[in-house]
């Protein structure tokens, strides 16, 4: 609870709600907005990666001295340039790194964990030099057989990744080296009682492949650290200040050698909430002492950025004849990548979350495999588990002629429902979802020859965080705010509009910009769908109480107490007296000096109270039953969005998630050969959507309010992405009479299924 | 690396003899080599400027496609789609917009890659290219030029100047249809072109159906005559199309697509091109 | 290692840069010419956020060498605006939303403008298999679409 009066869920609202120009739109749609690749300073280097071309290796010896000695070369770095770490977990957005991981996987030390895995760093005065340099570098490797599929891995004879990691959270304590990094149970009750009680039992084994967040730009940075140690990296990221942590933890500086400053960014999704080119470019720039910017290649970003995991999971569920769930049961295997950290608790915390269930357990297991470290990516883990969950409710709405909707209706979570993972809801919106669903004329809609309609729903807890923010009052009454998220998809609007709203003023007066990490307390990433929620929480608690000195010096100038003072529509106004009198915030902003000097505010706090938001899709498809393709025909995505701030941004927060998860249903998926290396490293044959693939995104925002924050926000931002997954793979397996259990749903795997079963 | 843009064939030819030389037309295979390392040409040779090779052309005896010539420019040309509707349909195909509007027909072919879009569609037109080298031109047919996977039959100091397109009767008809994962921007799966001509009684007259991606090159399918000259076509002589395309299959399996997939995906592909092309065939 | 001279025409400004023949065209906007409103996402021509338009024809300026420019016109996303002036496909996208993140935003509206300078009546489909080769991961197209179809139909009652 964060302790704020919540007056304004009843009082008509001006620009909340509305649609108004983002303050940022000039500058994205011109091409003048700078994102991380677009900066330059004087006398810069171009740094490169050297990365490991083998799956699983010893690194045994690296030698750089030729490429050191090479005219150009300004800086080589290797692992004797970063710090080491005992095992240490942080928080790194909705997922939990360890340091002594982090160390590696920025860049290696004993060993290579996949192809691609940073084995050295070169800069030099340009792109040639650089790559010369690096072809310079010789690395002996031992090869060792690698792993890339979570089943081989968890083998007794599997080949080990690290030969010091024992599972967490097994008994007794394991004494032999394992790649299952940890077990996680979540649930209540008593399942094996649940499913005795059950009329109909179904339970289903789901395979999920890797896939990348696929943001369009790829990792960029600009590190210039000065002979005396001071340090300022400009980087396309969603946390600045978890850059500023991890680069100080990786290279010994402290937190106020390093000021970071986040570009534009290019998209993330969650993969722009950890390290990779920063650490490298602050030590290259650390030893040559000038600019080093670095970039990745499109093929870089696929096979040593982040992607999510995938899974094998086991989904058993038993109903009652009129649906009814008695009980839920579920074991999540998913890949961590080199190190551990897969998504599988958030996955098991949420794979039955849209429930209200009484018997309820999930299992879940991180095991690392050759493929290089997971990053969040919307929603981590909740698709993967979720998907499954949904399908097999899917399955017994078939089974028992229930409509997949209702079935959904009388299981429903709701304010007061236990959660899976522990809490009691507060106020959510899955029933209005679902009635929303079923009154939605796509619902009813015919059908045609070939077509089936899907339905799944999705449940993301939503975050909140350390978050700061601050508001200025300018001399001519005009406002500043200094925001410390950076602004993935529009965000930026919603903080105006909401300091718009509380002030009273245009929101054309307002202007909100990203801070770097000196100017603002710490924040926390973008990501979690946060943003609007937390920022936008601190936003409106400075904003009041700019307000509230605002009155104050409107009392001194009209000697009256501050009792006599209230704030309306952009002014002060005398609260007692005979004539009304009235101060405009320019009027009172002119005279700020007399009155007591510059006027501004700040919030800095941790944000809790996040309210999870519900959603459920409907989708048609058309499969053609000779080649295997699936279209999309028809796409409506309903979500809960406690209070839309700015309704299209929230509609583009629903529409993009749908499009990722379609494509994360259909064609995506991260394909190796039996070296261990990644064959789609590019956008050619790693399939995302492209425009004519998906119709219209039809949306629905439902607004149950959230308690928690002063217009009721709930985050919206990574819902969406969960229901594609199990909407599409359940109409896909009604159009066909066939249950789909793998993704993606590509052709060459659809057909195998209809014509081999 | 050197660049050169030749204004003449001779000129190109010479260039080409040299170590390293490569060949410049649209530059959407070439410069994704460049950038991928795959090649390091020390000289690049612009045959843009050459005659003839950015031009279309229509005569009595049939088409002339310049082969640095722009798909979208080719995709614009009104009597050339109405006479060889398969064959532009095929050309359009190739990558998005952008790529349209720099991809050739030349650089289509010479790549060489058993999944190009218009090759099969040539083929099946009977379409010939005009290959220009240090001792003057020769005009091979398309299905000669491909030898393997990134191996075309061209020697040191050739180039593709054109290609030819027969005249089509009035009783003819041409398709093109390929299978990809999305709708747009994927390699074919596998693709396959039909031509074929009717008399006026719906006889078949003659037919090519060549079918890519299904084997280190593309397949022109033998047999077919038998099948189908002199007769009206019919759903057994559909099926015997469909097996002989599977039958003529030796794919790989890669990440595009299985062996059994794309066998199965030939015999569809056949059967829906030839039942376009025939459509087309007998409606003008 | 010498380099080439090249003189170009971008945005109606004559241009001259020197490059070497591998530098392609996105390379020398970004890097000889500072121009960096077209983006660089794959540089093999799979996403389009390079968009730009050659002698009247939209391609990926990562497929054009610089020195194949010499002697032509080049319309990037910085010449889409007049002034203080936007086009009106500029204004569309802000006003609809069509942009979250705005990485793919150039490129689209370079392709989008190509597009209704061709067809001043496309269909939805029209203009989604026109935009196929740009690629966009926040917004699912629909409001890029919106945009694109309302532009196209006020310019026609225009």
């Amino acid at each position: 609870m964060n302790d704020m009066t919540q007056t304004n869920l009843e009082r008509s609202l001006k620009i909340v709600g509305t649609r108004p120009a983002r303050p940022d739109g000039v500058d994205k749609v011109t091409g003048r907005a700078l994102f991380g690749a677009d900066k330059s300073l004087p006398n810069m280097l171009v740094g490169r990666v050297l990365r490991s071309p083998y799956a699983h290796a010893r690194i045994l010896s690296i030698d750089v001295s030729k490429a050191e000695a090479l005219q150009g070369v300004k800086a080589v770095v290797t692992s004797e340039d970063f710090e080491d770490f005992p095992s240490e977990f942080v928080p790194a957005g909705e997922m939990v790194v360890n340091m002594k991981d982090i160390t590696r996987n920025v860049m290696a030390r004993e060993k290579v964990l996949y192809v691609g895995h940073t084995v050295a760093a070169v800069a030099a005065t340009d792109e040639s030099i650089a790559a010369k340099a690096l072809a310079l570098i010789e690395v002996n490797y031992e090869v060792l057989p690698h792993v890339l599929e979570v089943e081989e891995a968890e083998k007794p004879d599997a080949p080990l990744l690290h030969d010091d990691m024992m599972t967490i959270g097994v008994e007794p304590t394991p004494t032999l080296a394992s790649n299952v990094a940890k077990r996680v149970e979540f649930g209540f009750g008593d399942v094996e009682k649940g499913f005795s009680e059950a009329d109909l039992i179904i339970e289903k084994e789901f395979t999920t492949q890797q896939v990348h967040q696929g943001y369009i730009e790829p990792h960029a940075c600009l590190a210039s650290v000065s002979e005396d140690g001071q340090a300022e990296l400009w980087c396309t990221t969603q946390g600045p200040f978890i850059v500023r942590n991890f680069c100080s933890k990786l290279l010994g500086f402290n937190a106020a050698q390093i000021r970071v400053t986040a570009s534009e960014i290019g998209g993330g999704f969650g993969g722009k909430t950890v390290v990779y080119l920063e650490p490298l470019a602050l030590a290259l720039s650390r030893k040559s002492c000038r600019p080093v910017k670095m970039e990745m290649t499109r093929s870089e970003v696929f096979t040593s950025s982040g992607p999510t995991s995938g899974a094998k999971i086991w989904v058993k569920i038993g109903v009652k004849n009129d649906g009814q769930i008695t009980a839920g049961d579920c074991i999540l295997k998913y890949q961590a990548g080199a190190f551990q950290g897969a998504p599988v608790g958030p996955g098991a915390m949420c794979a039955f979350a849209p429930y209200e269930m009484k018997n309820v357990r999930a299992v879940g297991y991180d095991i690392v495999v050759n493929r290089p470290k997971v990053a969040a990516y919307r929603a981590p883990g909740g698709p993967i588990s979720e998907y499954g969950v949904e399908s097999v409710i899917d399955e017994i709405a078939i089974k028992l002629d229930i409509d997949p909707v209702d079935i959904r209706l009388k299981n429903a979570a709701k304010e007061g429902t236990i959660a899976p993972y522990g809490p009691k809801l507060g106020p959510i919106g899955m029933i209005e979802t679902l009635e929303a669903a079923k009154k939605h004329p796509h619902y009813s809609a015919p059908l045609g020859p070939r077509q089936a309609r899907g339905v799944a729903s999705g449940f993301w807890f939503n975050i909140g965080g350390e978050t700061s923010s601050s508001i200025t009052i300018n001399e001519d009454g005009t406002v500043g705010l200094t925001l410390g998220t950076p602004d993935i998809g529009g965000s930026r609007a919603s903080m105006a509009m909401m300091a718009s709203e509380e002030l009273g003023i245009p929101m054309e007066k307002i202007k909100p910009v990203i801070g770097d990490t000196n100017s603002l307390g710490f924040n926390f990433l973008t990501g979690g769908s946060r943003a609007t929620f937390s920022t936008g929480t601190t936003v409106v608690k400075s904003t009041r109480e700019a307000i509230e000195e605002l009155k104050k010096r409107a009392a001194l100038l009209w000697e009256v107490t501050l009792e006599q003072v209230e704030w309306i529509d952009g002014h002060a106004r005398l609260i007692s007296g005979n004539e009304p009198k009235t101060m405009s915030l320019s009027q009172i902003a002119k005279q700020a000096g007399k009155t007591g000097g510059p006027i501004m505010a700040n919030c800095s706090m941790n944000v809790t109270g996040a309210g999870p938001s519900l959603g459920t899709h409907i989708v048609d498809v058309e499969v053609d039953e000779e080649t295997g393709r699936v279209s999309i025909v028809r796409y409506t995505a309903i979500q809960d969005a406690g209070k839309a701030i700015h309704p299209a941004y929230v509609e583009g927060q629903l529409q993009g998630g749908a499009v990722q998860g379609i494509g994360w249903a259909l064609n995506e998926e991260y394909i190796y050969n039996d070296k261990g290396e990644l064959e789609n490293t590019g956008f050619l044959d790693y399939r995302i959507p492209v425009c004519s693939d998906v119709p219209m995104i039809d949306t629905v925002i439902v607004e149950v309010p959230n308690p928690n924050h002063p217009y009721g926000v709930r985050g919206v931002g990574e819902t969406p992405i969960i229901p594609p997954l199990a909407a599409i793979s359940n109409a896909v397996s009604r159009a066909t009479n066939k249950r789909f259990t793998e993704l993606p749903l590509s052709p060459p795997k659809v057909l195998a299924k209809l014509m081999h079963g | 690396m050197d660049y050169v843009a030749p204004k003449t064939a001779h000129e190109a030819s010479k260039a080409l003899t040299k170590e390293g030389a490569f060949a410049l037309a649209g530059g959407t295979d070439l410069l994704v080599k460049l950038k991928t390392q795959f090649l390091s040409p020390s000289l690049v040779v612009d045959i843009k400027q050459i005659p003839k090779i950015m031009s279309i052309e229509e005569s009595a005896d049939g088409w002339w496609i310049g082969a640095a010539t722009p798909c979208a420019e080719i995709v614009e040309h009104k009597s050339l789609s109405q006479d060889w509707p398969g064959v532009v349909e095929a050309l359009s195909l190739i990558g998005s917009t952008q790529i349209q509007g720099r991809a050739t027909l030349g650089g289509n072919l010479c790549n060489a890659s058993p999944a190009a879009d218009s090759v099969p569609a040539l083929i099946a037109a009977s379409g010939t290219c005009i290959i220009s080298g240090q001792t003057g031109e020769r005009e091979e047919p398309i299905e000669k030029i491909v030898m393997s996977p990134g191996v075309n039959a061209l020697e040191k100091g050739e180039f593709v100047l054109g290609f030819k397109l027969p005249k089509p009767t009035n009783s003819s008809g041409d398709a093109y249809l390929r299978l990809i994962p999305r709708s747009e921007m994927d390699i074919a799966v596998v693709g396959a072109g039909t031509s074929l001509s009717v008399d006026e009684d719906k006889k078949i007259t003659s037919i090519r159906v060549s079918l890519g991606a299904i084997a280190p090159t593309q397949v022109l399918l033998n047999g077919l005559e038998d099948i189908f000259i002199g007769k009206v076509p019919d759903e057994d002589s559909i099926k015997q199309l469909v097996s002989i395309a599977e039958a003529a299959c030796k794919p790989i399996k890669d990440k595009r697509g299985t062996v059994e997939y794309r066998t199965k995906i030939a015999g569809v592909l056949a059967k829906r091109t030839f039942t376009l092309a025939f459509e087309r065939a007998t409606t003008h | 290692m010498s380099k080439i001279h090249v003189s170009t025409q971008i945005n109606g400004d004559t241009h001259e840069f020197l490059c070497e023949t591998q530098q392609t065209l996105l390379d020398v906007l970004r890097h000889e010419l500072d121009l960096k409103g077209s983006k660089e996402g794959c540089a093999t021509g799979d996403c389009g956020a390079c968009s730009v338009m050659m002698g009247g024809r939209l391609v990926c300026a990562c497929l054009v060498l610089g020195v194949e420019t010499d002697g032509k016109e080049i319309e990037t996303i910085e010449g889409l605006s007049s002034g203080s002036s936007l086009d009106p496909l500029q204004q569309k996208f802000i006003d609809l939303a069509a942009l979250q993140c705005g990485i793919c935003t150039p490129g689209i509206l370079v392709a989008a403008k190509a597009l209704l300078a061709k067809n001043k009546n496309p269909t939805e489909e029209e203009v989604r298999f026109w935009l196929a080769g740009n690629l966009c991961r926040c917004t699912g197209y629909d409001k890029i679409v919106r945009a694109v179809l309302e532009v196209a139909a006020e310019a026609r009652t225009a």
